[in-house]
């Protein structure tokens, strides 16, 4: 990659920033990264903003949600709203979901995708329904790129394998088959604008006869990562989405992995209570929308 | 990269524009403080209120979590634009005004471009769509509902279609749902707070707080922090109160410092403040500022408060006890001890933070030697003379200026920036301006005081009351504030609107290292019925008895002695309230059991249960003097002036004291020109609290109108008149023969200008007539109380605890609705308060100092209301008119209880009544059983 001067300022080439020139500005120094601005002004608590800021939401190049050999490339300038928006199959209906119950209106339509998971919150909404998507992240930086698994980009509360110099431009969802299904649960105190108490997401890949031939269950704001649920996940494994009781499938020591904390929100009892009855519900939705899909409505 | 001081040009409103700023300065500040656009309202600086929405290229984004620079050759769109511009703006504002959605209108900005952007997309939204639009707005004083419907309506849906049901130009204003009168510059945006007042030139003044619950400080080298920063004027600190540094509300109870001396008493007590230009105390940090802090252990409970070796936070205060009340009669022991059922419960409440969409905000300037404090506030009177003592001058010498207030709800009674500007402004003779931080109006001003509460109650076995004690002690937090009004109104309103021979209840308030617990909503009232209604239900159901019915069957009557012996002829209004509700009540009891018969079948998880629960509440000050004044007078020109101080927090008290007032003058409201409020040239109408202005203002003013009119009649030489016709320079009087004669105002050598500038002028005042209580407690202690019984039907979620409420019927006894369009605001807003105090609210200091921590219900959480309005007249009212803005809130959150253990059997003693609280308790009752 040839070196260039970024552009700075508000001059006439301000809404045209290029990715190349934005990753030798990181190269040349760390800057704090703005995107949709939800995570970074609130952080501020009422002080000024820092300078510098590197303010990616011009960067034409992570725009837009395409379809790729890869699988589907969701740009990181990519805003809930946007997602929401997107015609895409099935499989999203779960991060859709959960696009529309991030913040508000307000928040969907400024912040990224992306910027969630590099927020790293234990209780960010996009990273349940993401890890049950199998989501990796594509990371660049004047050094190259890389593609990393969403398990292995957050690590911990708010830290993330990102480095100084890199950004993210896209979060990669591979390719499902098209009889995928999702679903995705928020479990909150209040209507709107609330952080989450508990979060749940599942995707099932059936097959056409309901039998489970693929599933990924994620938890979230129960431990310091969402975590899927491996365990369950095996036992899930063959069981028929119509015919069996799943939710019988579900033994104590699959949340054995989860690490909820005592908050205001709720107790650490509470979010494993109802983390069980959210993951019965939730598998029942999937096996009523198998059905519907098969009776074709 | 963004970089400083960049030229940033875009569209605002369709114009274009070029400002030079730094890029990465907030959008919400640019637009205000370089921009003017002042009706962009900034709440709470990260996202979680929606105050300040605009719309860029289209879509509804916070401007305080955009960058300056990200506008950049965009579309920027404010209200005031839309206004001008956008048809679906237009229709919106004329529906919020006839619907009434607007009351402090603090939010209506960023409501109105909420809604805008929907309508753009969606000309006829579903309800649905409605609240997922407008669910980033947060609304503190209306309950959302009247919103929804404005919406819908503006939406062209037939079903909320409504019509203005008054108009300004009748003569007969009681009684009639005229739209609020100052609601068209709400509606614009253009109504002025606290932070829309100030002088461009005015200097900033920031605070220093304390970051500890208790701690010792000293100040360190304040001339050299001074020296360092260019554009920083000065330090101020506890030396430099030119008066007395000490402020507080009851005499007696004047113990909190301006700044503290040496030791703060809990976090976010103000230290020092330093004044400076704008731009530098922006960016100035306070990390190196001179004080060395000593951390000290910091009593957080009152228990931790009383146990033997605590510190006592105030000298003259033992064990620190602030005071208590108590109120007695009969003998409540052998009462209870002759029971046939008697039931008991310890019930606790927490601090609940006011969380009004507008910091306090304010500015100060000095002429002089006079000082000027302009800014948003209750009190404008009870502001004006403790600045006086603070800044050891005369209180004529302090006039204060209200700003529109965006909302109140009690925190804006005391003082809280008004004396940092007012030093500061006295000192450096310049204007200075304040505006809160929402974490500094968090952490600093006064809360709901947390309780707990020991109650028993017993029933003879006819299910009438026999005994009753409560001992209730209330977390007052580091300084007294209203604590004393709360110790000593909660014995007098814990029995609930009942008959009651033998009661006794003591409350207490108690001094720890947290934020001053003060005056809100209802003065300790809304907890002590949290656990009488609670108990209630208790007995109701061991007597087999239906709940309501109990109720009635001890409900107060007329000619019955309250607990403090009051006996009232003709007003007691809680029967007619409890019967109002009787046929919803049986509809909703049948409806929930065969809900609960479908769920058991269905396998469904949600169980559906009702509640109720009564309140009362006396209106104005408890057993002490609490006048009002009123000034009107008519100008040689014929226009027609009250000075109404009365200070409007968005509840509506402009309106309905000048419905009052023309009334009984005999004009139309829209013949009314008003000024104030402003000490400077309105007299005291007291503050605006304890469910009074109504009341006790709308008495005067109707005082006012019934002596101008008096005086007119005068002039004219009629003994009875029936007509006042104001036009230029005239009054045409109309006698009760239907004779007419006219009254010459430029006549000067019959009517002469007195110095206030009328040819016609009146001034009254009414004072309620109450009486003090003895030590029993037994006395007269209101002239008026209110009453109020509300029922709820919910939804409990057996498995995640989650409650979903389905609709609320509240019944409330105002004597004589004045407006109803108004009751209805202040019910439903009351109602979301009480939601938010049952289920959500929990202000843990250090915790939750910002909306997002700290979670107030949102619109998708206010479930439809039915208003039923009651109206038993009282004597002492205005045409019969009871206050309401307390009461309104105080079934509410018993009420949600009731039906949650009517769910679900969740019985909840300790709020809110969070989720996994609710799940705990559905836990315990199936262990019982």
């Amino acid at each position: 990659m040839k070196k260039r001067k970024a552009r700075t300022g508000c001059d006439e080439n301000v809404n045209t920033l290029l990715l190349e020139d934005a990753l030798a500005t990181l190269a040349s120094g760390e800057a704090v990264v703005l995107a949709g601005g939800t995570d970074v002004y609130p952080g501020l608590q009422d002080r000024p903003a820092p300078a510098p800021m590197l303010d990616i939401s011009r960067i034409a190049e992570l725009k837009g949600i395409e379809k790729t050999s890869d699988g589907w490339k969701i740009g990181a300038g990519t805003s809930w709203t946007e997602l929401i928006r997107a015609d895409l199959p099935a499989v999203f209906d779960g991060l859709k979901c959960a696009a529309r119950q991030t913040g508000s209106v307000q928040i969907q339509n400024a912040a990224t995708v992306a910027g969630n998971l590099c927020n790293a919150s234990p209780a960010a909404d996009g990273v349940p329904p993401l890890l049950a998507l199998n989501a990796s992240l594509s990371i660049a930086s004047a050094r190259g790129t890389r593609l990393v698994s969403l398990p292995g980009f957050i690590t911990a509360v708010r830290q993330t394998t990102l480095k100084p110099d890199e950004l993210v431009t896209a979060i990669v969802v591979p390719e499902h088959e098209l009889n995928a299904l999702s679903v995705f649960h928020k479990l909150g105190s209040r209507s709107y604008l609330v952080i989450s108490v508990a979060m749940l997401a599942v995707t099932v890949v059936p097959d056409c006869d309901g039998r489970i031939r693929d599933v990924r269950i994620a938890v979230g704001a129960c431990s310091p990562v969402a975590q899927r649920l491996p365990e369950l996940e095996a036992a899930l494994y063959d069981l028929h989405l119509v015919e069996d009781d799943l939710s019988a499938a579900l033994q104590p020591e699959h949340l054995q992995c989860l690490k909820p904390i005592d908050d205001v929100r709720g107790s650490a009892a509470y979010r494993l209570e109802a983390v069980q009855a959210m993951i019965s519900r939730s598998l029942r939705e999937v096996a009523e929308k198998f059905a519907e899909v098969k009776r074709g409505i | 990269m963004v970089s400083k001081q960049t030229p940033l040009s875009f569209t605002l409103n369709s114009k274009p524009v070029a400002v030079g700023t730094d890029a990465g300065k907030r959008l919400s500040t640019v637009l205000r403080e370089q921009l003017g656009q002042l009706d962009v309202k900034i709440g709470c600086n990260a996202g979680d209120c929606g105050a300040c929405t605009v719309l860029v290229n289209g879509l509804a984004v916070c401007a305080c979590l955009t960058a300056a620079s990200q506008v950049f050759g965009k579309q920027v769109d404010t209200l005031s634009g839309l206004v001008a511009s956008e048809s679906h703006t237009v229709s919106l504002q004329a529906a919020f005004l006839r619907h009434g959605a607007a009351q402090c209108g603090i939010c209506t900005p960023g409501m109105l471009v909420s809604a805008t952007a929907l309508l753009q997309e969606q000309p006829a939204p579903s309800e649905q769509a409605v609240k997922d639009a407008l669910g980033g707005v947060l609304c503190r004083c209306t309950g959302y509902r009247k919103i929804i419907d404005a919406v819908m309506d503006a939406g062209g849906h037939q079903a909320y279609r409504h019509d203005t049901a008054g108009t300004v130009s009748s003569r007969q204003s009681v009684g009639v749902s005229l739209t609020r009168l100052d609601g068209a510059d709400k509606m614009n945006g253009v109504d002025a707070f606290g932070d829309d007042v100030a002088p461009a030139n005015a200097k900033v003044l920031r605070v220093v707080r304390s970051p500890f619950h208790h701690a010792t400080f000293e100040l360190g080298d304040i001339v050299d922090f001074v020296a360092r920063h260019d554009g920083v004027d000065r330090v101020l600190c506890a030396d430099d109160i030119p008066g007395q540094n000490r402020f507080g509300i009851i005499p007696g109870f004047i113990d909190q410092p301006v700044f503290a001396e040496g030791r703060v008493r809990f976090r976010g007590e103000a230290v020092a403040a330093v004044v400076g230009n704008a731009d530098v105390m922006e960016a100035l940090d306070f990390d190196d500022f001179p004080v060395r802090w000593t951390e000290q252990a910091a009593l957080m409970t009152p228990a931790e408060a009383q146990t033997m070796d605590a510190v006592q936070l105030h000298a003259q205060s033992d064990n620190n006890l602030m005071c208590c009340g108590t109120v007695q009669c009969g003998d409540a022991d052998a009462g209870l001890e002759n029971a046939y059922v008697k039931v008991s419960g310890r019930f606790s409440t927490g601090f609940i933070e006011h969380a009004y969409i507008e910091p306090e905000a304010g500015f100060a300037q000095r002429t002089g030697n006079t000082v000027e404090v302009h800014g948003c506030t209750q009190a404008a009177y009870m502001d004006r003379d403790s600045l006086a003592l603070i800044l050891g001058i005369d209180a004529e010498a302090v006039r204060i200026v209200p700003s529109a207030v965006g909302g109140g709800f009690g925190s804006k009674l005391d003082l809280s920036f008004q004396p940092f500007i007012a030093v500061a402004a006295w000192l450096l003779n310049t204007p200075v301006r304040i505006a809160y931080t929402r974490r500094e109006s968090m952490q600093a001003t006064t809360k709901r005081h947390p309780s707990d509460m020991q109650v028993s109650i017993g029933v003879d076995n006819t299910g009438r009351l026999c005994g009753c004690t409560f001992e209730g002690t209330f977390n007052t937090g580091a300084y007294a504030s209203w604590g004393p009004t709360v110790a000593n109104r909660v014995p007098i309103h814990a029995s609930g609107p009942y008959l009651h021979a033998h009661y006794r209840a003591r409350a207490s308030g108690i001094y720890t290292h947290t934020a001053p617990a003060g005056a809100f909503r209802g003065f300790g009232v809304p907890q002590a019925a949290i656990a009488q209604e609670s108990l209630f239900d208790e007995l109701a159901m061991r007597m087999k008895m239906d709940r309501l019915e109990f109720r009635l069957l001890n409900a107060l009557d007329n000619h019955q002695a309250t607990v403090t012996g009051q006996v009232f002829e003709q007003s007691v209004g809680i029967r007619a309230c409890l019967e109002g509700l009787r046929a919803q009540w049986r509809a909703a009891d049948k409806d929930a059991d065969a809900f609960n018969r479908q769920a058991i079948v269905s396998h469904s998880p949600w169980r559906r249960g009702i509640g109720i629960a009564s309140g009362w509440y006396g209106c104005g000050n408890t057993s002490l003097s609490n006048p009002s004044t009123i000034k009107a007078g008519i100008r040689r020109d014929g226009t027609l002036v009250l000075h109404q101080g009365a200070i409007d927090l968005g509840q509506g008290s402009t309106t309905v004291i000048t419905q009052l007032f023309a009334d009984a003058l005999g004009v139309a409201a829209k013949d009314v020109t008003l000024l104030g409020a402003d000490t400077g040239i309105t007299p005291d109408a007291g503050k605006t609290s304890a469910s009074r202005q109504t009341f006790v203002s709308g008495n005067a003013a109707r005082l006012a109108g019934l002596a101008l009119r008096q005086e007119i009649a005068r002039q004219s030489g009629y003994k009875e008149i029936v007509g006042i016709d104001l036009s230029a320079s005239n009054i045409t009087v109309t006698s009760a023969t239907g004779e007419r004669r006219s009254i010459d105002l430029a006549d000067q050598a019959a009517l002469n200008i007195n110095d206030d500038g009328y040819v016609l002028m009146v001034e009254e005042s009414y004072d309620p007539p109450t009486s003090t209580l003895d030590e029993n407690g037994q006395g007269e202690p209101y002239a008026i109380f209110g009453y109020a019984a509300q029922m709820v039907v919910l939804d409990v979620d057996t498995q995640l605890g989650l409650v979903r409420l389905d609709h609320f019927v509240a019944a409330h006894d105002v004597g004589r609705a004045i407006n109803p369009l108004l009751v209805e605001g202040q019910i439903h807003g009351g109602i979301a308060q009480g939601i938010g105090m049952a289920l959500m609210e929990a202000f843990i200091p250090g915790r939750t100092e910002n909306l997002h921590d700290y979670l107030i219900p949102t619109i998708g959480d206010v479930p439809p209301i039915e208003t039923i309005i009651v109206e038993v007249p009282d004597p002492h009212g205005p045409c019969g008119a009871k206050g309401l803005g307390e009461h309104v809130l105080i079934p509410t959150a018993p009420a949600i209880l009731n039906a949650i253990r009517d769910a679900s059997g969740a019985v909840i003693r300790n709020l809110p009544a969070t989720p996994d609280k609710v799940l705990a308790a559905i836990h315990r009752d199936v262990e019982t059983e």
